[in-house]
């Protein structure tokens, strides 16, 4: 009797001592499910969700908090990809989608305040104070957070044209013609 | 000795149709009124303008400096005077514009300093660099600079180097031309090639329905006592593909993921052989090209077209027919339409044809894929275009990617065998672009992710700061208060008591004053300054002035009590009429 305890009770901490030792050993730092959500929105950081960046309006939908319909800039596209990623079901995205945008800051008007460049979550903007300041393009995400800060309403938001080196093969389309 | 040859899977046959442009030699075009030289015209970096809008420019001098080391220079075609440097239709499937310089001919010629150059002489890495500021680059089409393939593997030594003078698509004989006319120079430019490379052996792979020119560049093989192979290859398009060359000559297949030097092999047109050799030995860039003008034409002939030379020129030489509808720029299988005939001749206008109803017939509707496998049968890199069809259609393009979509060369056989007429490689250049623009996207947002970081780990940083410095200065201002009291009464009996009593109120009446005082002199510098507008005004002008000044004045001694301005300021007018 004593026997039998006695090696229930041995392999009870060795698997304690194993379970634990791998507990720590391979230890998963931060969520993969957030990163794998933060991986399709497009990181923007607009926070037209409701939240203050991608990231934590990833762990909110990894924590099952919220829909996964609010991100307009990523799209009904990026609403699928969650969608099949959460085994959830596809919504209409709440906001309407726009085409892409930037920001362009009218230099004339442009008073330096440097306000916009506070608010830039990307660092999108150069200039200093009393100078004009300018958006680098390539840079802006056009999370249109910097509309709202200037004073003199010299920020505005221009979709971005087609040219040669963003143009695309189009889906081919078959032209109907009507029976003569 | 007898070459042994080996064969590529698939292909297709379609009708040659090259026999009327090959009827006459190659002519000279006549020098357009106004020339636009695109900036970028090869794969890689766009090269960044050099000249500006007035400047004169000499016949060959660097328009287009090459951006970095994947990309190739452009030149003046001849010498004259930039008109702009401005964006203009671009010889391209989109038919959007693309920054050019517009040249004015002078119609002197006048060359800029040329300065022929034997490599044998220099270095391997300085004749790179002069044939990427030569411009030379892939004349087959494909327009990838050339110095960046003339480097061998370190690893594989270069057993073969092949040139392509296969020239498969049909109505195409342009390289044709060159090869008969111009052999020599061919064979010599070759010769740079095969030196670079250090490659052991040279083969030429013509097509067998051009004897001609594998007559003309066997003479000049011997003729300079070189030891090239010149092999006449079956005809079967796409034969002039370079991996299929590659395979045809020495058997061997180059992987999706490896490059041909990594076997051993390398492949260059016979066109850009030419100009290799143009520009070294005799220092001529690249400024124009063996163009073929064909199809519904009543003149189909070849011309020698300077880069930039608006395709409306060229095909007015050859005098389209009355029924043309359309113009193709490259051959019927892999060329694409265009769209305004005010866009240039590029390094990769190969071909222009003119197109009728009756030469091309419009396709077809497109009618369901019947799974007949037809299209994997000819496909010569043994894809299977059905499966990558659906997949494509449906914009599943992770599937595309794991059938190898971007192993397609977009070479035109599934369509053309299609018995559905299905436009397959249209859906195939629309899922290739569409997955490049995705991952151009998701790279910008995984930049903008690692900014963002970066933005908010700054402001963690600066927040700490600020906090540590606040600290730091009540940390002071304690001690110092502690050591205040003794000072105080030996000292500063003449300094005043508030200042004394208040630190804190004395530096704000001091930054007031410096406020007070800097308004003062912004005042008295804008009343020493005259507005520079208002000396040469008429009388009329003045009058009206000086109405709306006691118009002004009259409204502002109303308000006055409200507004505590001094008035000999308001006299002076804020935005003058002018």
């Amino acid at each position: 009797m004593i026997t039998t305890l006695a090696i229930m009770a041995l392999g009870a901490v060795v698997l304690g001592a194993a379970l634990g030792y791998a507990s720590i050993r391979f230890k998963v730092e931060g969520d993969p499910l957030v990163e794998k959500i933060e991986a399709i929105l497009p990181q923007t950081q607009c926070g037209q969700c409701g939240y203050p960046g991608c990231k934590p309006y990833a762990a909110a939908i990894s924590a099952g908090e919220v829909e996964i319909n609010l991100c307009p800039p990523g799209g009904i596209d990026g609403v699928r990809k969650l969608a099949d990623l959460l085994g959830r079901e596809v919504k209409p995205l709440e906001a309407e989608e726009k085409p892409k945008q930037v920001a362009f800051i009218d230099e004339q008007t442009c008073i330096g305040c440097t306000l916009c460049i506070q608010a830039c979550p990307v660092d999108a903007i150069v200039g200093a104070a009393k100078q004009m300041h300018t958006i680098v393009e390539p840079l802006c995400t056009g999370c249109e957070l910097c509309i709202k800060p200037c004073p003199v309403e010299c920020i505005i938001m221009q979709p971005i044209a087609e040219n040669i080196d963003n143009w695309k093969w189009k889906y081919p389309v078959i032209e109907i013609k009507r029976a003569a | 000795m007898l070459q042994q040859l080996f064969s590529f899977k698939g292909g297709v046959k379609p009708q040659t149709r090259k026999a009327p442009s090959v009827q006459s030699p190659i002519g000279q075009a006549p020098m357009p009124v106004r020339l636009y030289v695109p900036l970028h015209q090869s794969l890689g970096g766009a090269p960044n303008p050099l000249v500006q809008a007035g400047e004169q420019v000499l016949k060959g001098q660097v328009i287009g400096a090459a951006d970095g080391w994947m990309s190739a220079a452009v030149h003046a075609p001849t010498s004259g005077t930039v008109l702009a440097v401005e964006q203009h239709v671009a010889a391209h499937p989109s038919g959007l514009p693309t920054l050019s310089v517009v040249i004015k001919p002078d119609g002197r010629e006048q060359w800029i300093a040329r300065t022929p150059l034997d490599h044998r002489s220099l270095a391997p890495e300085r004749v790179r660099e002069l044939l990427r500021d030569a411009g030379v680059v892939g004349l087959g089409g494909a327009v990838f600079p050339s110095h960046a393939k003339l480097t061998a593997a370190r690893t594989v030594p270069v057993e073969h180097l092949v040139i392509n003078g296969a020239e498969c698509e049909p109505f195409m004989t342009c390289d044709d031309l060159l090869m008969r006319e111009r052999a020599e120079e061919i064979v010599r430019g070759t010769a740079i090639f095969r030196d670079l490379l250090a490659a052991r052996r040279v083969l030429i792979g013509i097509e067998d329905n051009k004897p001609e020119a594998v007559a003309a560049m066997r003479l000049a093989v011997r003729r300079l006592g070189e030891d090239h192979e010149v092999v006449a290859v079956p005809t079967r398009y796409p034969a002039g593909g370079a991996k299929q060359l590659i395979r045809v000559l020495t058997g061997k297949e180059v992987p999706a993921s490896k490059r041909s030097t990594e076997l051993g092999v390398q492949c260059f047109n016979v066109a850009t052989a030419y100009t290799a050799y143009r520009a070294l030995a005799h220092g001529e860039p690249v400024i124009s090209r063996i163009v073929t003008l064909t199809g519904n034409v009543e003149q189909p002939r070849n011309w020698e077209v300077l880069l930039g030379t608006p395709m409306r020129e060229v095909v007015a030489l050859g005098k389209p027919k009355a029924d043309t509808s359309r113009y193709l720029m490259g051959g019927p299988m892999m060329g694409f339409e265009i769209g305004d005939l005010a866009a240039p001749v590029v390094k990769a206008t190969n071909c222009i044809i003119a197109g009728s109803p009756t030469l091309f017939p419009p396709n077809p509707p497109e009618m369901p894929c019947i799974r007949c496998g037809a299209c994997a049968d000819v496909c010569p890199h043994e894809l299977q275009p059905f499966e990558l069809y659906w997949f494509a259609r449906a914009r599943n393009f992770g599937k595309t990617q794991e059938y190898h979509i971007f192993d397609c060369i977009e070479c035109g056989c599934c369509s053309y065998v299609c018995p559905s007429h299905i436009p397959l490689v249209q859906y195939f250049r629309f899922a290739k672009s569409e997955i490049w623009s995705r991952e151009k996207e998701k790279q910008a947002a995984d930049a903008a992710k690692a900014r963002f970081e970066l933005r908010n780990a700054r402001a963690e940083r600066e927040q700490a700061e600020k906090a540590e410095r606040l600290a730091k200065a009540a940390a002071a201002r304690t001690s110092e208060k502690k050591v205040a009291p003794a000072n105080t009464e030996t000292t500063t009996s003449a300094v005043l008591p508030a200042a004394e009593a208040l630190p804190v109120t004395d530096a704000e009446a001091v930054r007031k004053a410096k406020i007070a005082a800097a308004m003062e002199r912004a005042r008295a510098q804008r009343a020493a300054v005259l507005p520079r507008n208002t000396e040469q005004l008429t009388v009329e002008q003045k009058q009206e002035i000086a109405a709306i000044e006691a118009r002004r004045l009259a409204l502002l001694t109303s308000a006055a009590p409200l507004v505590g301005s001094p008035p000999e300021t308001l006299t002076r007018p804020e935005h003058p009429t002018e």
